[in-house]
């Protein structure tokens, strides 16, 4: 018998806390897989947010810190200044990236800081229960705008991929999706070339990642296909896939 | 010895953080603290140490946060109201037992306050400022060399017992110039032994994980519990305090920092008016001299608290005299500096008409 | 010996620097010294002004609130540190930019017409040392020497040239007596 896929070397085998059908698991997986492929393991510190991927710091198989809400690359930017020689990423979620820590994102663009962020956009509030998100759809339902979401009462779902674009700082930019098996593969592609860019030492790189979140979503938990469908007809639209910025190709 | 150099307060506090081994600086602009960040940005490069000029006082302390996980002996610095901003942050460098170190270089407060010197942070900085349960060595510098120095003991116990360590001071002496005199040798971090819960790179050893949550029931309490016996430790054993003429002495002025210095002048003249005074400085505000102050309620009459504040300080040494000696007031809130003839006016008063109870003298 | 000194005047006529100065000679002079300048905010708007303190024993507080003397340098100094003098201390006024008469009876006035002399040694610029070298005579608290001597340290940039000027400016100001 030939064993073709293993357990990530990086990923601790032990359960997760995530519902069924979350996207969080695919994600933790890949920059687990990552990490192997590379071999920066043992010299990489990840950086968990509040929010759904909290607990991050016990599943993944590398040092780990886990500090105030929004604040991710704030911290990252501390470890990578003081520790130059380690492999930093920040694993974050919508309210956490876009909402309260939407300087520390900016600015550590603005910095180029030498760091990885896996951005998890599901547009909605998972951890706590339901609640709009920075990302959430004009009409999206959600526990604090309960007839959908209004861009007269709430504004609109903020572009994290395509403002950060503006930014000179950041060098690589792409938006991908974990709800199709393609998507995977395309997302774990861009994830690699986050973390290889900080290995070559090109700049600040974020992955942002469509996901899934059916419980607090609302869709049906014995029918996956109702969540992948929200992604590709609801979030795709609004946030089209694709590679915002690729500034570490172009300098050679 | 080396000759002596003229500094201003705030630069010897930056220049004691480096001489201490401190190799990462994360601040944001705020006035009267502004000569920490620039001396920062130009001598960090000079010692092979990095410097970040951080969009907000909340970066700040959060790259303080993840700098210091890291083992490396690290600071932030801002006043009053950025202070306040990095209170979350100070929690969480409490709860994931970071040793990291701040300077706060108080002004007139509450909100925007002025930027003159004043001491209204005292309950902030000794009562947490932050949320939850814990502490934070805090140390109160009276003088440029003191400023110049404290880096290097609040260093030493961060790291001894895992804490935040802070030095409160205010704008008079961040702004001030007096001649240094720097009493340690120089640290060079490379000596300093690699803490055994440093994030970094593992060579082998399993991962580490730097965090100030606990969701299983009672984890956090087991947490706090072991943190408590930490802080006892600090209390049986880190509190540094001064006395002057406190030998002979019926009543006892009680100040730190600034207040400290004024309350020298105002004792000598009321010593030159036949009044027997001394002076007791906390230099330790947490943890508080309590002690100390008691052994002394068996020989001084009374005590005078002055304060530039509307009187926070004054509940410590309350709590700590328990009611043993009657303890008065001078206060002065809203930055406004206190001069000795006003505290001697008011020692006159106290010690002529023999005041028993607690009152606001001013 | 605890001399506590105020200097006060526009930005640009060298109120810190003086004052900087001032404190570096008392060190090398083996005096306790301090420095503590007004800033921020109150520096914006064009006036500056500082506090010194020159004594055998410890310094206490840095914000001198009764100068023993006063170097006031421009009309509106006069007018916010006259007052303040000690009685029988000293108020040392630049008559060159100063029309106005001090009107206390009971502390010692200094009349120096410091732009004039500095302008007649060929640079405005160092009216502050004339006021310093005014200040040094005057007072004993430091010697026109030790002044010298510190010049150095404070100005590490200064050709020698511009070291004499300000040494000339500070004993022409010495010159000046006490009416």
């Amino acid at each position: 018998m030939q064993l073709l896929n293993k357990k990530p070397e990086s990923l601790l085998d032990v359960k997760m806390h995530y519902c069924p059908g979350c996207g969080h698991g695919i994600i933790h997986r890949l920059v687990a897989e990552v990490m192997d492929e590379l071999g920066i393991r043992e010299r990489t510190v990840g950086v968990a947010p509040v929010g759904c991927a909290v607990f991050a710091d016990t599943y993944f198989n590398c040092d780990m810190i886990q500090g105030p809400h929004g604040r991710g690359p704030a911290e990252a930017t501390g470890i990578k200044r003081a520790r130059p020689d380690t492999i930093v990423f920040s694993y974050q979620g919508d309210g956490d990236l876009a909402s309260i820590g939407m300087a520390e994102i900016v600015h550590a663009a603005i910095r180029s800081e030498n760091i990885t962020v896996i951005f998890v956009n599901n547009a909605i509030y998972g951890m706590t229960g339901g609640q709009m998100a920075p990302t959430t759809l004009l009409g999206q339902k959600a526990t604090t705008c309960v007839e959908g979401r209004t861009a007269k009462q709430a504004g609109y779902p903020i572009k994290m991929s395509e403002m950060l674009a503006t930014v000179d700082g950041a060098v690589y930019l792409e938006r991908t999706t974990v709800h199709t098996a393609p998507g995977v593969l395309k997302t774990k592609a861009a994830i690699k070339k986050a973390f290889q860019n900080q290995v070559d030492g090109k700049g600040f790189s974020m992955v942002e990642i469509l996901s899934m979140c059916p419980t607090n979503w609302g869709t049906r938990l014995d029918n996956p296909s109702e969540a992948t469908k929200f992604v590709a007809e609801g979030m795709q639209p609004v946030f089209p896939l694709g590679v915002y910025k690729d500034a570490g190709a172009e300098k050679k | 010895m080396a000759e002596k150099k003229l500094m201003k307060g705030n630069e010897a506090l930056a220049e004691g953080a480096i001489r201490a081994g401190c190799r990462f600086f994360a601040g944001y602009p705020i006035t009267p603290q502004n000569e920490i960040p620039e001396y920062m940005s130009w001598r960090m490069p000079q010692v092979g140490g990095a410097f970040v000029q951080a969009e907000s006082e909340v970066s700040a302390i959060n790259m303080i946060y993840g700098a210091g996980a890291t083992g490396v002996r690290c600071m932030t610095s801002s006043s009053s109201p950025g202070i306040s901003l990095k209170q979350e942050g100070i929690s969480y460098c409490a709860g994931a037992d970071l040793p990291v170190f701040i300077g706060n270089v108080m002004r007139g407060g509450p909100g925007l306050g002025n930027i003159a010197g004043a001491q209204g942070d005292y309950w902030q900085a000794t009562r947490g400022g932050g949320h939850g349960d814990y502490r934070t060595f805090v140390m109160a510098p009276n003088c440029v060399t003191e400023l110049g120095n404290f880096p290097h003991k609040c260093f030493e116990v961060s790291f001894k017992y895992r804490i935040p360590s802070m030095v409160l001071t205010d704008g008079l002496l961040g702004q001030m110039m007096e001649p240094v005199d720097f009493k340690h040798p120089e640290i060079d971090p490379k000596s300093l032994p690699e803490p055994d819960w440093a994030l970094g790179v593992a060579r082998g050893r399993g991962k580490r994980i730097v965090k100030s949550y606990d969701l299983k029931e009672g984890g956090v309490e087991i947490m706090v519990n072991e943190r408590v016996k930490r802080y006892q430790r600090i209390e049986a054993s880190e509190v540094m305090y001064e006395e002057k003429m406190l030998e002979d002495a019926e009543v006892a002025l009680v100040a730190y920092g600034i207040s400290a210095r004024v309350s020298v002048a105002a004792m000598k003249m009321a010593r030159e008016k036949g009044l027997k005074v001394g002076l007791f400085r906390p230099i330790t505000l947490w943890p508080f001299p309590k002690a100390r102050l008691v052994e002394l309620s068996a020989r001084i009459k009374s005590f005078v608290v002055v304060e530039m504040s509307l009187g926070q300080m004054v509940e410590d040494v309350l709590l700590s005299l328990n009611g043993r000696a009657p303890v008065h007031l001078y206060a002065k809130p809203g930055a406004s500096l206190i001069t000795a003839e006003e505290v001697c006016a008011a020692l006159e008063k106290i010690m002529k008409k023999g005041a028993k109870e607690y009152a606001a003298v001013k | 010996m605890y001399q506590g000194i105020r200097i006060s005047g526009f930005g640009g006529q060298g109120v810190i620097s003086a004052g900087v100065l001032l404190a570096q000679a008392g060190m090398m002079d083996g005096k306790e010294v301090s420095f503590f300048p007004a800033y921020g905010a109150e520096m914006r708007g064009g006036t500056a002004n500082c506090s010194v303190v020159v004594a055998s024993d410890e310094v206490t507080t840095p914000i001198v609130s009764m100068p023993d003397t006063a170097i006031v340098l421009n009309e509106p100094s006069l007018a916010k540190f006259e007052p303040m003098v000690r009685p029988g201390g000293l108020l040392i006024i630049n008559t060159s930019l100063i029309n106005s008469r001090p009107t206390r009876k009971d502390i010692r006035i200094l009349e120096v017409p410091c732009n004039a002399i500095a302008a007649g040694l060929g640079n405005g610029k160092v009216m502050n040392m004339v006021a310093l070298g005014a200040f040094a005579a005057a007072t004993g608290a430091i010697s026109v020497d030790a002044i010298a001597r510190a010049l150095p340290k404070v100005y590490k940039k200064l050709k020698p040239e511009v070291i004499e000027l300000n040494v000339n400016a500070l004993r022409r100001g010495a010159e000046f007596k006490v009416n």
